[in-house]
């Protein structure tokens, strides 16, 4: 049987407690939420924290709200909570059409928001959800607290800015009228990873599209964003060679990995393919039939 | 959508039918006991070190700091086994495979080392103390490179083996296949992969080994489908005599052909409870099961398929590379190195056949015909109904239109094909007119035509199988020189219950109620007052197990044929308690009586009370109800099936959706049809787990890409439609309830007919064939005219 090797176990009972656990154990100890990407890892032992500070009692860390023109959604919300809640679903389409997507009902129920961004891994969805919608992410030190667009947030694969000592305390997403969004996932079957996903965001005046934003996940995008196709979007009214031409440059931007999901050149062909259409979704949605 | 059962002469009475299964009541309630619930007094743990590369020379194995671990109580290497002379063991195909290594590791996940400490997590944090030297070599990973003069030898350990040839089989006349062709208007031909797939049970493999030093007795627990086999091979390895050996299955959480071979590390698990004096339990992780045990398919297939210009198929032709990876481990009747692929005639009036197969050797897991494959008909299946849906293409006929006209016909059986089988029953063009008939095929075609109007691709596909299950006779069947016979025992208790003991083993099957059903059925007593005892060599007799859907054609057989021995003795009991001659009674309704008076009779129960009474039994019948047999079958059962599937694609992501699949199976006389329904559907998600997601591919190294179930794609309930099942019976001659098993057919059956659908979605791009699985990259690139290969990494 797989088993991992031998760790510490610590209870934090606050966002402080929790901040001075990981000070403490100075790097030796890993944050464990849902655990559904660090307890298979610790069993393959791929990862062999020293000290496991657990985090699910931290109610400060949980909850939607929706406070001073933002949607606030904290680091332990579980995936099954974005799903469900109908004013999220209301305001970012977007995030619904991920979750219902994100893994399964049993991962769902356990696995966090938070734990999925800071996981950082290139093939995850809600990275790119929250991309799209350029969300921020409140990171608290012993010290300070930060707040870094998400879009800044990740580093590389598997790598955040979040330091050794610090912890994602929730998200923000800036709520703005006038648009809508989506979110597309092609995976060999469901449950797995994708093979490749986007999500996208507009905000219209008219005919005119007056911001978007467009996240990409195992798409080898950087940041998980289409920045030029963003930029080639702004200010263009809205039809289907436009969204079409969105498409071709976001997958001229992305560099695929290569895997047994498939080949690049296919890859780089979805990309394209689920930008334009996952645009067209968002611009239905909005009220602009494309 | 059931028929009422047709061929009445074979037993449908009340006893049959569906009920709930008896085994359930435990399951539902989490109260099955698997081989990892076992708990025992002492008991260590196990644990295996495996090879990081496909192919190295050991160098050395330095073992002193697992050692030196505390909790640490033994390590086994090759070293130690070969001080025992247990390196090597048997395969059932006449190979050796290495138990650890000793000289070279000749796969990725080998086993090289074996750990025995206190607990579980000690066991695991010991196999990184052990240090392992390899000097790597080459590997040889891609079977078309296998026979190269320059590819590495996998097995140098076999004396005079210079290649990686391990054999060469024919099947059939190839100088009457030449005439055919030569005169036929139309040939086609296609190259395709069957790829290497995993039977991926829920359960991994695991044993408990507990050799008790004092009796000298060694009793194994373990997820053995093929206890009485194992047994017979412990007892070859250890030189243990076979009496002093029991093996004992419990529940076993699915097998599909995984758990009939014997593991190395069960043969560590029993020399480690030797050596230490402990019971000793190993319990296979997912990785271990899907990298190291038996695999299925990996055949590398070229058809051809000849035909008049009006549709009449007259011979086909095949050629096969076959992939048994690094050892010739393939669980199979060993009088054919490919198995039953000799059946890729399939259902079809054919003139001529020919096939031949050659098997190699690669830095890959052994094993080869796992998984519910009925000893290799899955790919024979495969690619007939490949083929005449590729003729169907050529010719531009309708693929049902093709069959029909090209279908066994009832009045042929039975058949003898041009490959050497003789096909027991079957009324072919029947179940393909039911299929087309449930899924309104005209309206279909209607449909996909509009689509087509619209730039909609939607697919259509059809498969007909014929199985052939049951193996087999003894005179040409053998598992490790074990004649596939099957022993019954059964045992009436004076109160009118029974006991029938089985030589085959369930994991999932619903033995417990199916064989129940079959006892009560033919003694009229009741469904719950039939015990069933399996997997367990002290209390069972002799036979090669449960694997090749062989259940219910031999040991059922068995079981229905002690039965009526028991039946005869109380006709005899009841003949003297009556002062009748027995030519004077008849039985019905569970009851011998008198013939033209009926209210002269008793039950089973009555007879039974008074055979183990004061009550003197006639002149050289024996008192008591027991009979104990061996049925040893003259023939498989051929159970057939026609399959049809709608997929709909979309073209810009490769994206299959499997929207309908309709299939109508006839296994000849259903004991329990919600059993039955049950395998049914199991085999059909099989099947598009194998068409659409399901592959093991080896990176150049040898590096398995499959290795956990985030790689290696099960399909879900998601990617399943609700099954659309319909019904045929036509009952096997030779059984004596006119039974053909079920708990392979649809496996065999489906893949072609998702495959076939996902190619009739591609006509209009032209595409004639892609291989399995066709996951969403793979569709993109057969549109674009660049198929995937599925054996090697994608780059």
């Amino acid at each position: 049987m797989q088993v991992p090797a031998q760790f510490e176990y610590e209870r934090a009972t606050s966002i402080a407690h929790a901040v001075q656990l990981l000070g403490k154990y100075n790097g030796a100890g890993r944050l464990i939420a849902g655990g559904h990407s660090l307890i298979p890892m610790m069993k393959l032992r791929l990862a062999r924290p020293e000290v496991l500070i657990d985090i699910n009692e931290v109610a400060e860390l949980g909850g939607i709200s929706r406070v001073d023109g933002e949607l606030r959604v904290g680091a332990l919300v579980r995936h099954t909570e974005l799903l469900d809640d109908d004013e999220v679903a209301q305001l970012f389409p977007i995030l619904r059409d991920a979750e219902k997507v994100i893994a399964d009902p049993i991962v769902r129920n356990r696995g966090t928001v938070g734990g999925s961004v800071c996981q950082a891994d290139p093939s995850e969805d809600l990275s790119a959800a929250f991309s799209a919608l350029r969300a921020y992410a409140v990171v608290q030190g012993a010290e300070t607290q930060r707040i870094v667009p998400l879009r800044d947030f990740f580093v590389g694969p598997y790598e955040t800015v979040v330091g050794p000592g610090e912890l994602l305390v929730e998200l923000r997403v800036p709520v703005r009228t006038g648009g809508s969004s989506a979110f597309l996932k092609v995976s060999r079957r469901a449950g797995d990873w994708a093979v490749g996903a986007v999500g996208a965001a507009v905000w219209l005046d008219g005919d005119v599209i007056t911001e978007v934003g467009i996240g990409l996940s195992a798409l080898g995008a950087r940041n998980f964003v289409a920045v030029e196709a963003e930029d080639f979007l702004r200010g263009r009214s809205v039809s289907a060679d436009v969204l079409g031409e969105a498409g071709r440059i976001a997958a001229e931007h992305c560099d695929p990995p290569v895997d047994q999901r498939g080949p690049a050149d296919y890859k780089r062909h979805l990309a394209a393919t689920l930008v334009t259409r996952a645009l067209q979704l968002a611009c239905r949605r909005a009220g602009r039939e494309v | 959508m059931s028929d009422t059962l047709e061929g009445t002469a074979h037993g449908n009475g009340s006893a049959y039918g569906s009920q709930p299964r008896k085994e359930d009541a435990r399951f539902v309630r989490g109260l099955g006991t698997f081989v990892d619930d076992l708990a025992l007094p002492g008991m260590l743990h196990g644990a295996v070190l495996r090879s990081p590369l496909a192919h190295a020379k050991v160098v050395s194995v330095d073992a002193s700091a697992a050692l030196a671990h505390p909790k640490v109580k033994a390590v086994i290497t090759g070293e130690t086994l070969a001080q025992r002379g247990m390196a090597w063991m048997p395969t059932p195909s006449h190979d050796t495979q290495a138990v650890l290594a000793t000289d070279k590791v000749r796969f990725q996940g080998q086993e090289v080392a074996f750990v025995v400490a206190e607990d579980r997590y000690a066991a695991r944090d010991a196999l990184e103390l052990i240090d392992v030297e390899y000097e790597p070599l080459p590997a040889v990973v891609d079977a078309r490179q296998a026979l190269s003069p320059d590819a590495p030898v996998v097995r140098d350990d076999r004396p005079g083996q210079e290649n990686n040839h391990i054999f060469d089989w024919e099947s059939g006349d190839a100088q009457r296949v030449a005439e055919v062709f030569a005169e036929a208007d139309v040939v086609v031909e296609q190259d395709m992969l069957y790829p290497r797939v995993h039977p991926a049970p829920l359960e991994t493999c695991g044993i408990v080994a507990d050799m008790d030093p004092v009796s000298e007795r060694l009793t194994v627990w373990s997820t053995a489908q093929a206890p009485h086999t194992h047994r017979s091979l412990y007892a070859q390895l250890t030189g243990i005599p076979e009496h002093r050996i029991r093996v004992i299955a419990k529940d076993i959480g699915g097998g599909f052909g995984n758990k009939v071979g014997v593991y190395p590390g069960y043969v560590c698990a029993i020399v480690a409870s030797m050596i230490t004096g402990c019971p000793v339990k190993w319990i296979e992780d997912r990785s271990e099961n899907l990298m190291s045990t038996a695999f299925a398919r990996d055949y590398h297939m070229r058809g051809e398929i000849a035909a008049r210009a009006d549709g009449t198929i007259l011979g086909l032709r095949v050629r096969v590379l076959a992939d048994h990876g690094a050892f010739n481990a393939t669980a199979q009747p060993s009088r054919f190195p490919a198995g039953f692929f000799g059946v890729f005639t399939g259902s079809y009036d054919l003139q001529a056949a020919h096939c031949a197969v050659t098997g190699v050797y690669t830095n890959k897991a052994p094993g080869g015909v796992a998984y519910s494959c009925s000893f290799r008909i899955t790919e024979a299946v495969y690619l007939v109904e490949r083929m005449v849906d590729l003729l169907a293409g050529e010719l531009d006929m309708d693929p049902a239109e093709l069959r029909m006209r090209n279908l066994l016909r009832p009045e042929q059986f039975p058949y003898d094909t041009a490959t050497g089988w003789r096909y027991d029953s079957g009324d072919y063009p029947r179940a393909l007119a039911k299929a087309l008939e449930l899924a309104k095929y005209d309206d279909l075609r209607a449909e996909q035509a509009a689509r087509r109007e619209r730039g909609e691709l939607m697919g259509i596909g059809l498969s007909f199988f014929t199985e052939a299950v049951g193996a087999g006779p003894r005179k040409y069947m053998d598992m490790f020189g074990f004649g596939m016979a099957d022993g019954a025992e059964l045992r009436i208790h004076p109160s009118g219950t029974a006991v029938v003991r089985l030589s085959c083993m369930s994991q999932g099957q619903g033995h417990e109620t199916t064989f129940a059903q079959l006892v009560a059925q033919e003694l009229g007593i009741g469904v719950d007052a039939v015990d069933v005892v399996q997997g367990d060599t002290d209390h069972t007799p002799f036979g090669v197990g449960t694997y090749g859907s062989r259940s219910i054609a031999v040991s059922g057989a068995a079981v229905v044929t002690v039965a009526r021995q028991v039946r005869e003795r109380a006709r005899l009991i009841a003949a003297a308690m009556l002062e009748v001659s027995p030519d004077d009674l008849e039985w019905g309704d569970g009851r011998w009586f008198v013939r033209g008076d009926e209210e002269l009779g008793y039950t089973l129960a009555e007879i039974a009370r008074v055979a183990h009474s004061s009550f003197e039994p006639p002149e050289g019948v024996d008192a008591h109800l027991n009979a104990v047999t061996v049925y040893n079958p003259p023939n498989l059962t051929f159970p057939f099936g026609a399959y049809l599937c709608v997929v709909d694609v979309d073209p810009d992501t490769g994206q299959v959706k499997v929207r309908r699949f309709v299939a109508v199976d006839d296994c000849g006389v259903r004991i329990n049809p919600m059993i039955v329904d049950g395998q049914i559907h199991r085999g059909l998600a099989d099947g598009i787990g194998m068409a659409l997601m399901e592959q093991i591919a080896f990176d150049a190294d040898g590096n398995h890409l499959g290795g956990s179930f985030m790689d290696y794609l099960l399909p879900t309930a998601l990617e399943c439609p609700s099954w659309e099942l319909g019904q045929t019976v036509t009952p096997s001659p030779h059984h004596p309830v006119g039974a053909k098993g079920i708990g392979e057919a649809a496996t065999v059956g489906s893949p072609a007919a998702v495959v076939n659908a996902v190619m009739d979605a591609l006509r209009p791009y032209g595409v004639r064939h892609a291989d399995m699985p066709l996951t969403p990259a793979a569709v993109w690139r057969a549109i674009q005219g660049r198929p995937l290969r599925s054996d090697v990494a994608i780059t």
